[in-house]
């Protein structure tokens, strides 16, 4: 396992007098394919919005590759390598799949208002090796034949698979997964899995949010595991299988909720 | 015959001018998502100022810089981008419908400062004693609405094409991403607030280009001209030819400028007399009719939307 890549050191989110998020101080180190389970209400969403700039921390701070991000808005976190994706899918419904993943690599040059006509060679030739990177992305993803659909009339597990395809357009060092496999048929969701695996062989990092604990078992490690806003486990897999405070903590919570 | 003709020139010319102010529109709303009410405003604001710069000197009020038309009218187009900068920096943050409201609101304001800042405006009087460019070298007859209408379809290609360059490219594609899904947008790097604006002041001055070309075909500019009836309309050629497609905005223009006329001199004609006092009403209620109509039957427009595919895709030559 890599250096430490994405850290938080004592997150806390209040919301009003309820802190969701409690002093968490997780590490995510490089090329891991690092798990976050917890029961509905552990705060696993409140901690992956506090990450990404969606929510601002009450205290805390949050490092990647070394520097403090704590705060950063979400379009700056993506230009500096952390990238995520949404649990339900927001793909840009009335462009094509290939413009959805044309949109994402940084800096272009025809993305100011003059651009197309003032640099109009370098902001065509970089238009064309966009677009053949986003047809090798897509090839990757499956989703190549779907390149011209509208991407509000794919289906919701290609939509996961799109959503993945943009992210990686920008080559961001640490992607954020928010439940990958939530309401995805079981065939996309094999798909899916085998392409975050293959992207992690490659030295990808991923932090997953799932709800899912057999999902969570069976693909990422190590495994952190939250209740009541504070961490309650890190570790392997099978120490995850054989943690009596995990088991109770997760299933006798899930009972309940 | 020569009547017909005149008149063609005439309506080919108003429509050309009202279909350069709905491709504005169209870049506001069609492609970002931006929901303009004001649209009045940022035309007059292109009348006022291309008169103001261009025309003679004025006793009662200010203005009759007498600059040339070229840039007077350039003059014009800024005033509306200004305008446009400052309601944009005020209102953009806003969600969709009260984006709607405040610049409705706006216009209004616009319009009663006309109406009332004599000193600046001419006050209900309106502008008066402009001189239309080259008027010595083609008169005021039919050579010169000919030669006119020829400037105003220039410029309504060239409006034309520099949209289309621009809604293919990486620009376009990202005000389309900015109006389908803002959040999405920025877990991908982009900024919408500044593009947002960048594309609400391009938009608003192609409406400042046409108040400006307005103003000069008439010679004049009132607060009558830019009433809430003007948004409408250009909101309703924008919908019913296809809000997304330019070529939908233009053909909308055109279509809507032909039933807003046709049912105007159908109803002088054939009305009751009782009744012809109310023209004006009636064809008010007309065009909401034609914009809810629309919306409920075929939202997407005569000429809906095309996506953006591969194949077609590179930024056309």
């Amino acid at each position: 396992m890599g250096e430490p890549i994405l850290a938080t050191r004592e997150l806390t989110r209040d919301f009003n007098a309820f802190r969701a998020v409690d002093h968490v101080s997780i590490t995510v180190n490089a090329g891991s394919m690092t798990g976050l389970i917890g029961p509905n209400g552990a705060g696993k969403t409140t901690l992956f919005n506090a990450i990404v700039g969606s929510l601002k921390p009450t205290s805390g701070s949050v490092f990647l590759d070394g520097s403090d991000i704590t705060g950063l808005a979400p379009e700056q976190l993506f230009s500096k390598g952390l990238a995520r994706t949404f649990q339900i899918p927001r793909p840009f419904a009335r462009m094509s799949v290939l413009e959805n993943v044309m949109l994402a690599p940084l800096a272009q040059a025809g993305e100011r208002l003059l651009g197309p006509f003032l640099s109009r060679g370098a902001a065509r030739r970089q238009e064309r090796e966009i677009r053949e990177r986003a047809m090798e992305v897509l090839d990757f993803m499956t989703l190549a034949r779907l390149a011209d659909h509208p991407a509000g009339k794919i289906s919701g597990g290609q939509m996961k698979l799109l959503e993945l395809a943009r992210v990686l357009m920008g080559d961001p060092k640490v992607i954020l997964l928010d439940e990958p496999a939530a309401g995805v048929n079981p065939t996309l969701a094999g798909t899916l899995i085998e392409k975050i695996e293959e992207l992690n062989r490659r030295g990808k990092t991923f932090l997953i949010i799932e709800h899912d604990m057999d999902f969570i078992m069976r693909h990422c490690n190590p495994i952190i595991a939250l209740s009541e806003g504070k961490v309650v486990f890190e570790g392997t897999a099978e120490q995850a299988q054989s943690n009596p405070v995990l088991l109770d903590a997760y299933l006798g919570a899930r009972a309940d909720g | 015959m020569t009547g017909i003709i005149s008149y063609l020139v005439f309506f080919t010319t108003m429509a050309s001018i009202l279909a350069i102010a709905t491709l504005g529109l169209n870049l506001q709303w069609g492609n970002t998502g931006l929901f303009n009410g004001g649209v009045a405003a940022f035309f007059g604001a292109g009348a006022y100022g291309t008169l103001l710069l261009g025309g003679t000197s004025q006793e009662d009020h200010l203005g009759g810089f007498e600059l040339p038309y070229v840039v007077a009218l350039a003059g014009g187009m800024a005033a509306a981008g200004i305008l446009a900068w400052v309601v944009g920096v005020l209102t953009l943050r806003m969600r969709r419908d009260y984006l709607a409201i405040s610049t409705f609101g706006m216009a209004i304001v616009f319009e009663n400062v006309m109406r009332n800042a004599e000193w600046l405006s001419g006050g209900a009087k309106g502008l008066r004693g402009f001189e239309r460019p080259l008027r010595d070298a083609l008169g005021d007859g039919f050579a010169y609405n000919a030669a006119f209408l020829a400037v105003v379809l220039v410029l309504l290609f060239a409006t034309y094409r520099f949209l289309q360059v621009l809604v293919r490219s990486p620009f376009g594609r990202l005000l389309r991403a900015i109006r389908e899904d803002e959040t999405a947008a920025r877990s991908l790097g982009k900024s919408p607030a500044r593009v947002r604006l960048t594309a609400f002041v391009t938009g608003s001055v192609i409406m400042g280009l046409a108040g400006g070309l307005y103003a000069t075909f008439y010679a004049f500019v009132s607060p009558q001209d830019v009433l809430p009836t003007l948004t409408f309309q250009i909101w309703a050629m924008l919908i019913v030819g296809g809000a997304g497609n330019n070529r939908g905005a233009v053909f909308g223009a055109f279509l809507i400028w032909a039933a807003w006329t046709a049912s105007g001199w159908l109803l002088s004609r054939f009305a009751p007399v009782d009744a012809q006092i109310y023209t004006g009403s009636i064809q008010y209620v007309l065009i909401g009719l034609v914009i809810v109509g629309m919306l409920l039957w075929r939202p997407q427009g005569l000429l809906p939307e095309r996506l953006v595919i591969s194949q077609s895709g590179q930024a056309p030559s």
